[in-house]
């Protein structure tokens, strides 16, 4: 396999000076003529299957819909659906529409973007908990300014256009607020 | 020491390729077997502790997510290894000795049809020097074949015997992959696979999985009648360099049963060999009398699922203690290409 030297990158890829790589503590003599590093490229190609669960979610939000699943045990609905309880370990069988709107139980104000799909600094990534379910999905917030979000804050998901859906998570591009009071942090309690 | 046994053993129906399940989904119904079928649930299990790895279906941190299956609330205390259960089961049993829990849940399980399972393999390589030439799995058993060919250990026809007897003794194995067999003579007609191997000489490629309990003194006989004591247990490795090895012996397997305890008689031997010449090198190495009853499981040539394979040949010796059609029994695990790592379990029935 050849290689491409413009790929051929630095170990790190962290803005200059954010984190050093770390200077040998003791002198190093590697000789004359030192090998100081060796290149194998290596890849592995896998075809990932999302199990019975998971499929039944993705094509959920194929159609613009967030699929949890029941544990038989406690009643709280889990999403993504894995097929099993992590409370219990049971396997879940009822499927339950949760969402679409949800609430933010957690936010970070993002100031540095790492990635090609990184948005716009600074942008908010946020947990939103979705309605009637017992876990929050990850995701960014939209059509907001960054120092107004808080948590308890009502959301809902903005989808890409029908044309472009597809079983992913990237369904969602983004959520924005709606005009619904805040919930209460002591309702969140279990959720967070 | 304290005495500590198999309590309960489940295991997956092994197959191909389990394309509609994740891993989760696979292994939680032999999990939730194991505690079932014992009446205990995860609040009566002290320590759990799991075998895989996360090259085989491509996941990162897949065995975090298999814990979903065990139902980790209240939080409990639990391990991993990359690596066959049966190591899985010998942290659990170190774990009792010590007195830290007196029960543990130890599974192992793999999904390899993702991958492409003898490239993936090569991955266990040193990295920089034997890595990068991508030696597959299939090809490199082949050189430890081909080295008994030639030291006249073995012959090709004694390896389709080998692949014949398992294969017809998989008939009774529920769980079995690959269930019968053509006639020795048919499979030595077969083209080669990967000179000196035929198809015949290679285990299957296998979705499944396996969950046993350990329970220590009055616990295990508390949960069943007749416990599977563990009399002796021990692990070997030789070193990974493939060329500073006599590939013709496994003294890892002498010495690992040595001090596991293998002497007198067994009723049954479960040996763990993928490829069909790599049975007798166990068999030299464990010393067994010619009475004892082989690989009635069918061995990993039935059924050969990453990481859990070894696991079950300790499984399926208890099994038989359990419902008490013997009385002694041996079994053996191996990781790593070549039988490069070795354990050896003396189980035994009795009170």
């Amino acid at each position: 396999m050849s290689i491409d030297p413009s790929e051929d990158r630095s170990v790190s890829t962290l803005p200059e000076g954010l984190w050093t790589q770390p200077v040998p503590s003791v002198p190093v003599d590697l000789g004359d003529d030192p090998v100081q590093r060796q290149v194998v490229p290596a890849s592995m190609r896998y075809d990932y299957s999302p199990g019975l669960a998971t499929s039944r979610f993705l094509r959920g939000l194929a159609e613009k819909r967030i699929l949890g699943e029941r544990c038989p045990e406690t009643g709280e609905v889990y999403v993504p659906p894995r097929g099993v309880s992590p409370v219990s370990g049971l396997r879940t069988t009822e499927q339950v529409e949760v969402g679409p709107k949800a609430t933010i139980t957690s936010f970070c104000v993002v100031h540095i973007g790492f990635g090609v799909n990184a948005p716009p600094t600074p942008f908010v990534s946020a947990l939103f908990l979705p309605d009637g379910a017992a876990v929050s999905l990850y995701g960014t917030m939209g059509e907001i300014a960054h120092d107004e979000v808080r948590i308890g804050m009502r959301v809902e998901p903005v989808w890409v256009d029908d044309a472009d859906l597809t079983t992913s998570m990237e369904n969602i591009r983004y959520w924005r607020p709606i005009d619904e009071p805040d919930v209460p942090a002591e309702q969140l309690k279990g959720h967070m | 020491m304290r005495d500590v046994a198999i309590v309960s053993v489940a295991q997956s129906r092994h197959r191909r390729a389990a394309t509609e399940l994740n891993e989760v989904e696979m292994i939680q119904p032999v999990i939730r077997q194991a505690l079932d079928q014992i009446g205990a649930s995860i609040a009566d299990i002290g320590f759990t502790c799991s075998g895989s790895s996360d090259y085989l279906a491509g996941q990162a941190f897949s065995f975090v997510m298999t814990l979903d299956a065990v139902g980790a609330w209240p939080p409990i205390m639990e391990s991993h290894v990359e690596m066959d259960g049966a190591w899985a089961l010998y942290e659990a049993w170190l774990k009792i000795q010590t007195g830290a829990a007196d029960t543990a849940l130890v599974y192992s399980y793999s999904k390899a049809s993702p991958g492409d399972l003898p490239r993936v393999m090569s991955r266990m390589l040193d990295p920089y020097y034997v890595g990068p030439l991508w030696p597959d799995s299939v090809a490199y058993a082949g050189l430890q074949a081909r080295a008994m060919l030639d030291a006249g250990a073995i012959t090709e026809r004694q390896m389709a015997e080998v692949a014949h007897r398992n294969r017809e003794a998989a008939r009774s194995n529920p769980h079995a992959q690959v269930v019968g067999s053509a006639s020795v003579d048919e499979l030595l007609a077969a083209p080669m696979l990967s000179d000196p191997l035929r198809v015949h000489d290679c285990p299957p490629i296998s979705d499944g999985g396996v969950a046993v309990v350990l329970a220590a003194g009055d616990r295990a006989r508390a949960w069943v009648d007749r416990p599977a004591w563990i009399r002796g247990i021990d692990h070997r490795i030789d070193g990974h360099q493939i060329g500073a090895r006599d590939l013709t012996t496994a003294p890892s397997v002498a010495i690992a049963a040595q001090h596991a305890g293998v002497e007198g008689t067994f009723d049954v031997a479960e040996v763990h060999a993928p490829f069909t010449h790599q049975e007798q090198l166990v068999l030299d190495g464990l010393g067994l009398d010619d009475g004892v009853q082989l690989n009635p499981s069918g061995g990993a040539l039935a059924a050969n699922p990453m990481m859990a394979a070894g696991l079950i040949r300790l499984g399926e010796v208890a099994t038989r203690i359990l419902d008490g059609s013997v009385g002694r029994g041996v079994a053996h695990a191996t990781a790593g290409h070549l039988l490069q790592q070795n354990l050896v379990c003396v189980l035994e029935g009795g009170d």
